[in-house]
């Protein structure tokens, strides 16, 4: 490999795909679609952040006012995989019909998005933490129902074995609650996730999903080592949207790197990076 | 379809994304999103939480206090 450049190492491995079940992706960022100004906005985000998969929610049809636009109108279907989610749902009930409610819009419209499911249960409102005891049952039934299951978790380590057991194809712990732009607030909780989740298995996808502020949350969670990040309002309400969507992207690139090249250890004191000989100050 | 002009004409009351709507007898679920002026829109349709494909839509006959959902994909994180 001597004629390996230093560039193109890290960005063959960088650009490997991040599978998930039986999809890949060729960006590591998966952005949500809420929260937008406007759908053009939207799409120029979504377009700068270099990503090929995007949440999106269900929700009643209006019955009033049928002229509206509809988000369809602004995504490009053959160049984005639909990732349906079942945001707002409280138990697993409403989420298990929800998830079917995507897949048969998804089906209808040929994405191939409609086979899989980020699944949320929340515990409420206040916190939008997930309910663990919800998640796991849901999990079970939409596995068995034969959907490819994305898990929206806590960063709890057991409860992400847990839903791994039941055949969750990715556990997608959060960082800090939906939103709140806290970043990773438990790296060591997130360290043990993966450990757990990756044992025997490296190649075992975790994505952190929530809680991202900033570009540098994008890049710690990916230092860590987890496979991909999903966010929406960091990009969404920034004040330049546009040109946090390229931060994200950056970010992304930036903090698989360091985790594939490996960070030197963390130590108390200095030590230099100069030569300790041949100072000119030096008698012998 | 044979059934006598009174009873064709009879109407019901169903629930449509939890508004009350009244509907004729024997009318479809298909029938609905036609009235709704749905029948080109990305919707899905739920039956008493039951999803019905699209291509069902047309044979699945509604009944008197169907909770109906029809739903749609909007922008979500």
């Amino acid at each position: 490999m001597a004629e390996t450049t230093v560039d193109s190492a890290p960005a063959n491995k960088s650009q490997s795909a991040l599978k998930v079940g039986s999809f890949e992706l060729a960006s590591r960022l998966v952005v949500g679609t809420g929260k937008y100004a406007s759908y053009a906005e939207m799409a120029e985000c979504l377009d700068a952040s270099g990503t090929d998969c995007v949440t999106v929610a269900v929700r009643r049809e209006r019955l009033l006012n049928t002229a509206g636009e509809n988000i369809l109108d602004h995504l490009d279907l053959a160049r984005y995989t639909l990732l349906p989610n079942t945001a707002g749902c409280f138990s697993a009930d409403d989420a298990v019909r929800v998830a079917r409610l995507g897949r048969e819009l998804l089906r209808d419209l040929g994405n191939k998005g409609s086979e899989w499911v980020k699944l949320e249960v929340l515990g409420d409102q206040k916190t939008l933490l997930p309910d663990p005891v919800g998640t796991i049952e849901a999990t079970q039934r939409l596995v068995d129902d034969g959907f490819t299951v994305l898990v929206y978790s806590s960063d709890d380590p057991i409860v992400a074995k847990r839903l791994k057991d039941l055949g969750a194809a990715s556990v997608m712990p959060a960082g800090s609650p939906i939103g709140s732009g806290q970043g990773i607030l438990n790296a060591n909780s997130l360290r043990i996730c993966l450990e757990y989740l990756k044992d025997g298995d490296p190649e075992y996808p975790v994505i952190v999903d929530a809680g991202v502020g900033t570009a540098s949350d994008v890049a710690v969670a990916m230092e860590l080592g987890v496979d991909g990040v999903l966010l929406n309002t960091a990009i969404a309400h920034a004040t330049d949207p546009l040109t946090m969507a390229l931060a994200m992207r950056s970010a992304c690139a930036a903090g698989r790197y360091a985790f594939l090249a490996g960070r030197i250890p963390r130590k108390r004191y200095a030590t230099a990076s100069s030569p300790e000989s041949g100072r000119i100050h030096e008698t012998s | 379809m044979s059934r006598n002009k009174p009873q064709t004409e009879r109407s019901m009351i169903i629930f449509v994304n939890g508004q009350e709507t009244q509907i004729s007898n024997g009318h479809t679920a298909h029938d609905l999103l036609l009235d709704l002026g749905f029948e080109r829109r990305p919707v899905a349709v739920e039956v008493n939480k039951e999803v019905v494909p699209r291509a069902l839509l047309p044979s699945r006959v509604l009944c008197e206090h169907d909770q109906i959902e029809v739903v749609t994909l909007v922008g979500g994180g």
